[in-house]
């Protein structure tokens, strides 16, 4: 839905070009593009795209599936081999902070994130998973393998097909994340390789690992979806959409100095595009910069594309690599962006979100969500999505949400208590924030004591709860300008534009840790041996004394005695 | 235990207790007191080591340059503090930001139960500046803390500006991979504790703050630096927090690795190691630094900013600069090299410290006594009133020698004897209440009545209540059962012996310096006491190891162990100056010292005064 909504002015001009470029539209293309956001803060925020459509059939049977040109094989037959409708997957470094940067294009938690919808054919959709799970864990050299029950969901509401077909049936759906995963180049480099020019020619080639590591966010991904093949909408293709985000620091990778180039950012220029590609592109957000008063872009391009991004209208400076004029004289496109002036403080994220653990000892805690509306009038709905592991036993009863000091009912609540060792809560639910408000959501909760087998290798640093996700149509700012009359004719802007009016919105907010109570595990040799010791000795012998009443007892009489005794009972004379 | 199980054995072993019985409290109670001695003789104590192998040797380099410029910062900061009249907080923030931290305040305000005189403050109103150095690549999920007080007057300016110094530096680093706080506070405690409070959100005392706007995930380590020269002679390491807790002795070890790496001359308890342990006054100097960090844990106070993040189990210590009259001096940059390297180490943590030990005496900063080696001390103290317990018990189980109905006799009395012993309980607890509650509570009534000030009031209501208390229980039973039998008192004081040995085991196990000081001084008195004992002679002996007098020999001691040495009557003020602080420790940040000493230790102190005077 996002992706619709956010791209479809940039889609109608891309395709007007290919449809002057290549006549007749090959069964596959691939299209490449660079974006490149100067934030607020100066930081620097680069975000690569690379879609490749393919307009076949993985599901009907395997003819036509063994020629692969542009789409990686690999992805191929793991969509018809698993039955895929649609498959999310992202490995990310470091938080988006959504306060100093704004939106992010394509949004993702801290670690990796997983979500697929199941053709409904599927039938056994857990083991379907758990196989998908590790080819995937393979294919991409992370510990996607680790995904099992107690971390998969099944979300009701918050994560929709944003492809074609309307199955909304949530048995269909995983969505699995693993906070702790470390991002690094091993995953960086199967995922180069599933572009068609690899890492040598294109966009590609600033993608290399000294750099991209080098930053203050790192989050690549691969969607995979059905889409129309054409505007008419009666077949669909498949595309599969690499996208890699990354923020450069001001301070650690440009040494305070707010000017930026691409050779600064990824010690490499451009020199060509992909020979494949059907469109490559170099964009550089310069909305806030109209007149250049805010900073210098060289070399100019007198190359422009709008486009509504977020519900925010952005200008765009478009380098375009297929073009050879792009590169001038030098043979190399290298952007260069050198301030003049501050930016001006940053227009406050309409919805924004943020977690934390409060409490202290090793008994109970309360997670507080905290999701703000900055909207100054219009109050939205949000959909929060909760995935808690069973090792926090969520007290639901004292879950409570509220905005403005007032208790604020959740229209929706799908709650999916957890089962311990099998299963996570799931808590879903549909809130409605007022205008300008924070709404907070807390519940408590109590740490269990796991079996000591159960504990990781690291106990001491704490286990790890995922980021919570909030999902929303967010009333969008060019909607919110009603003052917005230069730009636009007058007979347009009298009500406010049906499609522009909400866009949709995900924010992830950080993860937890949490510390259970840890055993010293250096002890256990000593505290097997002590209580050992003292049950057997201490308990045992205390346990006979307190039982046992004690007499003194009588010497045994002698033989003769006895046999006395027994000869005057007989008699029936009392014994000596 | 076949020893026990026959009887015949069972009734020597017991004979031979009870004949025994004062010889060897008597020698327990020396061997106690000689093992404590000795923990800080240097051969039976352990050299420190680095358990935690994430902070293994020297894996950092400390490349901070620029110490003039952050005294420079130090010195601005001290104008605009002085102009503000408290913390310049648009200034820090702006300070802050320019330095590429997330900046936040939070504002705070607390009531004094009744005026704190030393720090001369009653309605306190501050605000808490801090910023948030995000790691680059972390998902907030882990912080480490930096924090400097803002204190009135000229004092620890150096610490801010070697803040904002690192700050700039860690700014321009690549290799975090935690978050780092950090944290200007005002009010020194005061203010850590409503910013601990807000960052966990609980309200553990009743403060009121604003909530916190940017966190960081959950705190692995906390550094608190004060600084109030430009040029140090030495570092002191300060540990003991709140209630006695202790950091994991590795924060200590990392600390003394890097004095030792960059050549600083580092100290605890204000005292240089010494390498002569073999002559008297080496081992004299180790059992003072030994005895100021019993003295210090036993007060349950928080020693220094970090002392409030112990309870939120965050390690943490106060690194403290001292200037004196030494000849070899350490500039700025060299502390902040300090501090670089002990952020690396604790930034390369995997797992929060848990690795060293929790319990422990620094007899010396490079040595340490762990806590399977100072136990024995007071379990050789506990033990006497175990010993004496049983002697009672047995006393109490021998049947007197009289006709055959004696069972049956000796039966009844402990009717009675339950009423006669439950009665001085509940009085003596009720004093203790009275002496918990009453001197906050009642400090306007006195006020109105006597010329004091509310802080004296209160003191002296404590006081009073305290004096009071000796008068009242000791005549209550005659009323209910006419006249004390033999019978009463021996149930009564086997009762109190009990009572006394499990409170301070339980006070050891927390706070074993506190633990310890109680027992040197209560375990004779318990072991003693008996209503055939001289009576005034006992009652002197007794009032002097009473917890209050305990109290003020502590002080004397301090101030001896400090090189202050103080007259009697300095040595008064102080112990006023001390319970009022007491009071405030307890209901500004929760320390528990105050509580138990009067809701329980005092009235168990009371129930042998009970028995002393029973008729």
């Amino acid at each position: 839905m996002q992706w619709q909504v956010t791209d479809v002015p940039m889609n109608t001009d891309n395709g007007d070009i290919n449809s002057e470029e290549y006549t007749p539209i090959p069964k596959d293309q691939f299209q490449e593009e660079l974006v490149i956001k100067p934030l607020h803060s100066g930081d620097i925020y680069a975000s690569f795209q690379f879609r490749t459509i393919w307009d076949t059939d993985f599901s009907h049977g395997k003819k036509g599936m063994s020629h692969y040109r542009l789409f990686p094989k690999s992805l191929g037959q793991v969509i018809s081999k698993f039955s895929v409708r649609e498959l999310h997957i992202s490995f990310t470094q470091g938080f988006w902070r959504t306060m100093q940067w704004g939106q992010p294009f394509i949004p993702a938690p801290p670690g990796a994130e997983l979500w697929v919808w199941f053709q409904d054919s599927v039938t056994d959709i857990d083991s379907t998973w758990k196989e998908l799970t590790n080819v995937l864990s393979g294919i991409f050299c992370a510990s996607l393998n680790f995904i099992d029950s107690t971390n998969t969901v099944q979300p009701s509401a918050s994560f929709k097909p944003l492809g074609l077909g309307n199955v909304t049936d949530h048995r269909f759906l995983r969505y699995a994340t693993l906070p702790r995963e470390i991002v690094c180049t091993e995953n960086l480099t199967p995922w180069k390789k599933l572009l068609p020019c690899g890492s040598k020619a294109g966009l590609a080639v600033l993608l290399k690992s000294e750099k991209l590591f080098h930053s203050s966010y790192h989050s690549e991904a691969v969607h995979i979806r059905t889409v129309c093949k054409d505007w008419q909408c009666k077949s669909p293709a498949w595309e599969l959409r690499q996208s890699l985000n990354v923020v450069f620091d001001l301070y650690t990778s440009g040494q305070g100095k707010k000017e930026w180039s691409l050779f600064k950012m990824f010690s490499r220029t451009l020199t060509e595009a992909c020979p494949v590609a059907s469109s490559s592109k170099v964009y550089v957000d310069v909305t806030d910069n109209p007149q250049g008063e805010l900073f210098d872009l060289s070399p100019a391009t007198t190359l422009y594309s709008q486009a509504v991004v977020l519900g925010d209208r952005r200008t765009y400076s478009v380098y375009d690599l297929t073009k050879p004029e792009t590169f001038g004289t030098m043979r190399s496109l290298n952007p260069l962006l050198r301030w003049k002036a501050d930016a001006g403080d940053m227009l406050r994220p309409l919805l924004h979100g943020e977690r934390y653990v409060a409490g202290f000892g090793l008994q109970t805690g309360e997670i507080h969500t905290l999701i703000y509306n900055n909207h100054p009038y219009r109050a939205f709905p949000v959909l929060l999505l909760d995935t808690v592991p069973w090792y926090l036993r969520l007290y639901i009863h004292t879950l409570k949400v509220i905005s403005k000091t007032r208790d604020n009912k959740p229209s929706y609540i799908h709650y999916q208590p957890s089962k311990d060792r099998v299963s996570s809560h799931l808590l879903e639910m549909l809130i409605q924030l007022p205008p300008h408000s924070v709404t907070e959501v807390t519940v408590q909760f109590e740490r269990a004591l796991l079996k000591w087998t159960e504990y990781t290798p690291d106990p001491n640093h704490g286990f790890y709860v995922g980021s919570s996700v909030i999902s929303a149509l967010v009333p969008s700012i060019v909607a919110m300008d009603t003052n917005n009359t230069q730009e636009r004719p007058l007979f347009s802007s009298f009500f406010p534009c049906k499609e522009e009016s909400s866009y949709f919105m995900r924010v992830y907010t950080e993860p937890l840790l949490v510390n259970l109570p840890t055993p010293d595990f250096s002890m256990p040799y000593n505290v097997i041996c002590l209580t050992c010791t003292v049950v057997a000795v201490g308990y045992g012998s205390f346990y006979n004394l307190v039982t046992r009443t004690f007499q003194v007892e009588e010497p045994s009489p002698g033989l003769a005695r006895r046999l006395a005794n027994v000869i005057r009972r007989i008699r029936g004379v009392p014994p000596l | 235990m076949g020893l026990l199980s026959d009887p015949n054995r069972r009734k020597a072993l017991i004979n031979l207790l009870t004949r025994l019985n004062t010889p060897i409290c008597l020698v327990c109670y020396l061997a106690g007191i000689a093992w404590f001695m000795g923990l800080a003789f240097e051969p039976f104590t352990l050299r420190t080591y680095m358990s935690e192998n994430a902070m293994g040797s020297t894996m950092v380099e400390e490349r901070f340059p620029a110490g003039e410029r952050a005294l420079a910062m130090g010195r601005e900061f001290a104008v605009h503090k002085k102009k503000a009249n408290g913390m310049p907080v648009d200034w820090l923030a702006k300070a802050m930001q320019a330095r590429g931290l997330e900046v936040f305040t939070q504002s705070f305000s607390r009531t004094l139960p009744f005026t704190d005189e030393i720090k001369e403050r009653y309605m306190v109103k501050g605000t808490n500046v801090y910023g948030i150095l995000r790691a680059p690549r972390a998902p907030r999920t882990e912080a480490l803390v930096f924090s400097a007080p803002c204190s009135p007057g000229s004092n620890d300016n150096q610490a801010v500006g070697l803040l904002l110094g690192l700050a700039q530096y860690f700014r321009s680093q690549i290799y975090w991979a935690k978050d780092v706080i950090f944290l200007v506070n005002e009010h020194d405690l005061i203010g850590m504790q409503a910013w601990l409070e807000g960052y966990h959100h609980t309200n553990i005392t009743g403060m009121d703050w604003t909530p916190l706007q940017g966190r960081a995930g959950s705190i692995q380590a906390a550094l608190s630096l004060e600084l109030s020269s430009d040029v140090i002679t030495s570092l002191d390491l300060v540990l003991e927090g709140l209630n006695g807790q202790l950091p994991n002795l590795d924060l200590a070890n990392l600390f003394s690795a890097f004095c030792q790496k960059i050549g600083v001359l580092c100290t605890i308890q204000g005292k240089l190691p010494r390498s002569d342990w073999d002559t008297a006054e080496g081992y004299t100097h180790a059992v003072q630094t030994m005895t100021l960090m019993v003295l210090k844990q036993a007060s349950g106070r928080p020693w220094g900013d970090h002392g409030l993040f112990l309870r939120y189990h965050i390690e943490a210590a106060t690194i403290r600069g001292i200037n004196s009259f030494r000849q070899y001096k350490t500039d700025a940059t060299t502390i902040g090299r300090l501090l670089e390297g002990m952020f690396r180490k604790l930034n390369n943590l995997l797992e929060r410290l848990h690795q060293s030990y929790f319990f422990y005496l620094m007899p010396s900063l490079s040595r340490f006594v762990s806590i399977g080696y100072y136990m024995p001390a007071f379990g050789l103290l506990a033990v006497i009133l175990l010993l004496r317990a049983l002697d009672l018990w047995v006393q109490l189980g021998t049947p007197p020698p009289v006709t055959e109905d004696g069972p049956a006799e000796f039966q009844q009395p402990s009717g009675p004897g339950m009423l006669s012993v439950l009665t001085p309980v509940v009085i003596s607890h009720l004093t203790g209440m009275a002496l918990y509650t009453l001197p906050v509570r009642s400090q306007e009534t006195a006020v109105e009545h006597f010329p004091v000030s509310e802080t004296e009031a209160v003191v002296l209501t404590a006081i009073a209540i305290y004096t009071a208390g000796l008068a009242l229980p000791h005549n209550t039973h005659k009323l209910l059962s006419g006249e004390g039998t033999e019978q009463g008192w021996k149930v009564l004081k086997l009762v109190a012996l009990l009572y006394l040995a499990v409170l301070l085991g339980c006070v050891a196990l927390i706070n074993f310096s506190l633990g310890f000081i109680l027992a040197v001084t209560l375990v004779p008195i318990g072991a003693f006491v008996t209503p055939h004992v001289p009576k005034a002679l006992s009652a002197v002996v007794m009032v002097m190891l009473s917890p209050g007098f305990t109290l003020l020999y502590c002080i004397f001691i301090y101030q001896e162990l400090q090189e202050a040495p103080v007259s009697l009557i300095e040595g008064w003020m102080i112990f006023l100056s001390v319970i009022s602080q007491g009071i405030l420790d307890h209901t500004l940040y929760g320390s528990l010292v105050y509580p138990l000493l009067a809701l329980l230790i005092y009235p168990c102190w009371l129930l042998f005064w009970n028995i002393l005077f029973w008729k």
